[in-house]
């Protein structure tokens, strides 16, 4: 019997109004209605998940600090055999895959449920200050770094000075994304826009301007992994984890041991290539975690689609947007489609809905397998899962 | 009036370095096994799990590891600031520190621009290590 773990359902939670929740939505209805929807896909139930995943900013302090806790409760799960509230930033959902892959593998349980949500647009719950001065935040926080925008902007100004890149390099990022944002019907910005407008865009913290920033959004979904043996069964088509890895560096970005290489996401995906037993050159599209357009350049070196310094030339002339060489954040990203905050699980909702196929105008030609990195904290944290459409 | 920017959560591994601000010195931390020096001011250092650290005054010179300028601030206790730097400060030691740069001319910052430490006494009982070009 193959305990080959394999993802069956997914689904994200519906927004209007660039990212509203819809009336009546609160942060665990939408996350029920999500699992629910992820479930049906698959033909499952509630009553099939004996695993849950989840980490989100709700309900704390106060009762989300135990989210599996409350989740467990809330969904009416019985005595589940694996519980996951690991929180390392928008990061946590992919490291959620690799551990459930697992869990699932060696037996502990056979069906888990990933989860998220967010209600901050609603909430208006951001903002560039108001972090506590604690610990090794003592000193950006006291010298007024607007978080976590300003320590992105750190690692971009050295990469520029690193390597040679540049804002230009940087609004290939932000266009690409947006065109495929533009055949995302539920992209919070469908509007493409020009080089000319990312750089002409209000400064935020330089050389980052608005259109370098991921979006303030609501936002939730909900990922579905079990066996390849039970998803024999099932009415989805079933996508194979492949491989997984994850690491961390720092909290903050002063103690990021080189701001221009990411190295958590070298070694997660190096972790993640070996046991997928494949090549970074063996995957067909990427989706990476763009928090900010530099958090991408960062990535896709890390992940090896490029060499250190070459990310510049890899982007150059809209080699990521629809009709490109490397199709790359195709749902439009955090940066066009939605970003509630920990955008992580939208990555692998992505990458499956891209391996199924038949997306439409969006879906990307000969996919087959697809490299999902999510970033956490300010470069802190990184996970890397490989996905595939082929038995392996 | 009242100063409103936040203020550090002194705790024991921090306190000799805010102290030594009040007394006008950068203090860094130093392995007195490997000669690294290193903020923020943790017990061990990295990498070395049997070392003793001692507590060194810093020359307060070093150079532009990055920078960003915020055009936006870190809440309104910032905004008169606008624009104003934040710089992370390869020192000559080796230690990187985290502040702000004071100039006029924010535009001019660089990496590898080089630096010198100021002190700004904030409040009677807050002095923050500034820089400022050298």
């Amino acid at each position: 019997m193959s305990r080959q773990p394999v993802i069956v359902g997914v689904a994200d939670a519906p927004t209007e109004n660039r990212g509203r929740a819809l009336p009546g939505t609160h942060v665990l209805n939408m996350q029920r209605d999500a699992a629910n929807e992820a479930l049906a896909e698959a033909g499952l139930t509630m009553a099939d998940v004996d695993g849950l995943a989840v980490a989100g900013m709700w309900g704390m302090p106060g009762p989300g600090a135990m989210q599996p806790n409350l989740m467990t409760e809330y969904l009416g799960i019985r005595f589940p055999k694996y519980l996951d509230g690991t929180n390392v930033g928008g990061s946590a959902f992919v490291l959620h895959a690799g551990h459930a892959y697992e869990m699932i593998k060696s037996g502990v349980c056979d069906t888990v449920l990933i989860l998220y949500g967010s209600m901050q647009k609603s909430q208006a719950a951001r903002s560039l200050g108001g972090r506590p001065a604690l610990f090794s935040n003592q000193f950006d926080m006291v010298s007024g770094l607007p978080s976590p925008a300003g320590a992105y902007a750190m690692a971009a100004n050295r990469h520029f000075h690193d390597y040679g890149s540049s804002r230009e390099t940087l609004a290939e990022i932000a266009v690409a994304t947006r065109a495929w944002a533009s055949m995302n019907p539920a992209a919070a910005f469908q509007e493409p826009i020009s080089i000319d407008e990312v750089l002409a865009a209000a400064p935020i913290v330089d050389p980052l301007g608005r259109m370098d920033c991921c979006l303030v959004t609501d936002g939730g979904g909900a990922v579905v992994m079990t066996t390849e043996e039970r998803a024999k069964d099932l009415k989805s088509k079933p996508i194979y984890v492949l491989g997984h890895g994850e690491s961390a560096s720092h909290v903050n970005i002063n103690y990021m041991p080189d701001m221009s290489r990411l190295e958590v996401a070298e070694r997660s995906s190096q972790a993640a290539y070996a046991q997928a037993g494949l090549k970074a050159s063996d995957m067909d599209m990427a989706m990476i975690y763009d928090s900010f357009t530099i958090t991408v350049l960062l990535t896709m070196e890390a992940l090896g689609l490029c060499g250190r310094g070459e990310g510049k030339d890899f982007v150059k002339g809209q080699r990521t947007a629809p009709g490109g060489e490397f199709p790359m954040n195709t749902n439009g990203g955090g940066l066009s489609y939605c970003h509630p905050g920990m955008y992580g699980i939208f990555l692998l909702i992505e990458a499956t809905r891209q391996l199924r196929g038949g997306l439409g105008e969006r879906q990307a030609p000969n996919v087959n397998a697809a490299v999902c990195h999510g970033t956490g904290g300010v470069l802190s944290s990184g996970a890397t899962v490989v996905l595939s459409n082929q038995k392996p | 009036m009242a100063y409103e920017k936040p203020v550090p959560a002194v705790d024991p591994d921090s306190a000799p370095y805010w102290d030594g601000a009040k007394d006008g010195k950068l203090m860094i931390q130093r392995c007195k096994k490997t000669g690294q020096t290193f903020l923020y001011s943790r017990q061990l250092v990295p990498g070395v799990d049997d070392s003793q650290t001692e507590w060194i005054e810093a020359s307060g010179k070093g150079e532009v590891y990055s920078f960003t300028v915020a055009r936006r601030p870190a809440g309104a206790a910032f905004q008169g600031d606008c624009p104003y730097v934040i710089v992370s400060v390869t020192l000559a030691e080796g230690a990187r520190v985290m502040s702000n740069l004071v100039t006029d001319d924010v535009d001019a910052v660089c990496v590898g621009m080089p630096v010198e430490v100021i002190f700004d006494a904030v409040t009677d009982d807050l002095t923050i290590p500034k820089f400022k070009p050298a």
